[in-house]
């Protein structure tokens, strides 16, 4: 009966910080390129409660429309399945859990993707220890290889380490993705798909735990977990003063600012921008690192910088030989000089 | 009484790691061990509930027989006992073979348990998957990545920051919580109490028969993952070295670098504006 079936890869619709984290069409956008080298479809999962506007209606094909389900198909889904209800309104995990549980012991993808936020951090597990299949955390990258199986890339901090890992046996295969690491297909209203309307079962259980209450928090445009220039500063900037030269230089390369624990606790800078074991861990495109050494908390938290520009005076410290290009001299005037260049070539 | 059982894990110490600098590779074995910060927060966090509560606190760890030394400073920070589960036949468990190894032993050590707790992850592999799969294997309620819990009876009432909400939960005992490392800076360890710790306090060792658990779902065999292979991302960097003067070195990596570095903040970088 299966073997008829056409093979699927499955994302799940994380729309609840759809404006801050495109992680879903990002997700859509690498499933399909995975799905067209083992013959898949790509489907989207999503469980809610939208107001009528928000969700498609599956029968009214009006091709304008550009709620969830649209959202979905516009961005490279072949196929929506939807549970709405009321019941669904909030994120529940041991509600989505079981529905997801369900809906893929019925219809068996090969592999399901979703968004390493922290919803998805709790839910794949529960999903993967329900089905009894492998998952592997915060991926940074997909691959499928010669067999057809799911390289799922993640890093593990047991050394600034990246492992590469497959699930054999088991399906589905299961991934979290960090957010930011596939870019999105833009938004194509041409495109068609299949809704399937999943009803929300006769016996779901109440859900155990209970959320009383729910407030979203104000964040800033860019966090620096999500920059995309980050400019980091060490002891070597020498003082206060010039450490706050590199406020400057990230607001004219539309960066943010990161620090290293020496720096933090010389109240140099506040301890929202440490980054480090203790702190933050930083992906951006390009990382600028101002006199700092390297010590191994540090250089963890932003390996996966995708373009390494270091300076410090010392050719030899570890943060040099991790760097794309290692700059000698010295940290705070090589940050005025490049201030100066950068104002000279930016109008 | 209120009986908690706080998983913990042995983790390499990051600062005094035996570090390869010619590859960037860990050399695991000689790594020093500690107590994985965030399980270190989850064992203050019983030890706060304690003290207003009462009750007993089973700290448990899977790993080699050194993992022993976790457990002895768990005791020595307040926990009761200490449960090692030590099999070969338990290693290179992925998190769906650890929670399933972990469910049947606490069953078995602490069967009328009303709390576990755990770190929200580890950091040697930062999966944060345990804890919720415990709370699976478990069958029971879990909220991960709490940053304060509020014990009232048999409801406990948790605060989180889950993506962009500040969200607050409740659920009633028996429950799984992770813990942040966020909140609460953790305490002293009192000299007094790590000797004694180290060496008075019976552990208690369990191997995979004790726990009588199906010896297809645990260690490598129980596993859903491979690992294919580990690298160091950083060992493929070119690593161009420029020196002179500042400014020189300014212009030379306009020159060099535009089309990352403009191109990344979308700007032309090559054109000396004020020059030209």
């Amino acid at each position: 009966m299966s073997a008829q079936k056409k093979r699927a890869i499955w994302v799940f619709g994380d729309y609840r910080n759809y404006f801050q984290n495109r992680v879903t069409l990002q997700l859509l956008a690498r499933a399909r390129d995975l799905a067209g080298k083992i013959d898949a479809e790509v489907c989207a999962v999503l469980f809610g409660y939208w107001s009528e506007e928000w969700v498609d209606d599956a029968l009214s094909q009006n091709p304008t429309f550009c709620g969830v389900v649209g959202e979905s198909i516009a961005h490279g889904a072949d196929k929506v399945y939807l549970t709405d209800h009321p019941r669904l309104a909030a994120y529940s995990m041991e509600t989505y859990a079981l529905l997801m549980e369900r809906l893929a012991k019925r219809e068996k993808p090969e592999i399901i993707l979703i968004g390493a936020t922290t919803f998805g951090r709790e839910f794949a597990p529960r999903v993967a220890q329900r089905l009894k299949t492998g998952l592997t955390a915060d991926c940074i990258g997909l691959e499928i290889n010669e067999e057809g199986l799911l390289v799922q890339t993640a890093p593990s901090f047991g050394g600034n380490l990246v492992a590469q890992i497959v699930t054999p046996e088991c399906r589905p295969q299961m991934a979290t993705v960090r957010p930011g690491t596939f870019p999105e297909i833009p938004h194509d209203s041409s495109r068609r798909g299949e809704v399937v309307r999943v009803p929300l079962p006769k016996d779901l259980p109440e859900d155990r735990v209970r959320l009383v209450r729910s407030e979203r928090r104000p964040q800033r445009v860019t966090k620096l977990e999500d920059a995309r220039v980050v400019v980091c500063g060490g002891r070597g900037m020498g003082s206060k003063k010039k450490f706050a030269k590199l406020f400057e230089l990230a607001e004219l390369l539309g960066g943010e600012v990161g620090a290293t624990r020496p720096v933090v606790y010389a109240d140099w800078t506040d301890h929202e921008t440490l980054v480090g074991q203790a702190g933050k861990q930083v992906r951006p495109q390009i990382l600028f690192s101002f006199g700092i050494s390297g010590a191994i908390q540090h250089t963890a938290a932003c390996n996966g910088a995708k373009f390494v520009i270091a300076v410090n005076k010392n050719p030899n410290a570890t943060m040099m030989k991790l760097a794309d290009v290692a700059v000698v001299a010295d940290a705070s005037q090589f940050c005025t000089a490049l201030i100066q260049g950068l104002k000279r070539r930016i109008r | 009484m209120l009986k908690m059982v706080v998983c913990i894990k042995q983790v390499p110490m990051v600062s005094e790691l035996p570090w390869d600098p010619k590859t960037g590779t860990l050399k695991r074995d000689l790594a020093e061990g500690m107590i994985n910060p965030a399980c270190r927060a989850a064992l203050d966090a019983a030890v706060r509930i304690r003290e207003s509560e009462g009750g007993e606190i089973v700290a448990m760890t899977m790993g080699p027989p050194m993992a022993e030394e976790v457990l002895r400073e768990a005791i020595a920070l307040g926990a009761d006992r200490g449960v090692l589960l030590c099999d070969r036949r338990l290693a290179g468990a992925d998190t769906l073979a650890t929670s399933y190894t972990l469910a049947r032993a606490i069953e078995k050590v602490c069967p009328d348990f009303d709390l576990i707790l755990c770190g929200f992850a580890t950091s040697d592999s930062e999966t944060a998957q345990v804890g919720p799969q415990l709370a699976g294997a478990l069958g029971i309620p879990g909220v991960a990545y709490v940053d304060e819990i509020e014990l009232t009876g048999r409801t406990v009432r948790m605060q989180r920051l889950a993506d962009n909400f500040l969200e607050t939960l409740e659920m009633d005992l028996p429950g799984l919580i992770t813990v942040t490392t966020g909140v609460h800076a953790p305490r002293h360890v009192p000299l007094g109490g790590l000797q004694d710790a180290f060496t008075g306090a019976e552990i208690e060792t369990l191997d995979a028969k004790a726990l009588d658990v199906d010896p297809e779902r645990i260690g490598v065999k129980g596993s859903a993952t491979r690992i294919l292979n580990v690298y160091s991302p950083t060992s493929d960097k070119k690593n161009i070295v420029l020196t002179g003067t500042p400014k020189r070195i300014v212009e030379r990596l306009f020159e060099r670098f535009d089309d990352r570095i403009g191109g990344t903040i979308g700007k032309d970088l090559k054109s000396d504006k004020k020059k030209s």
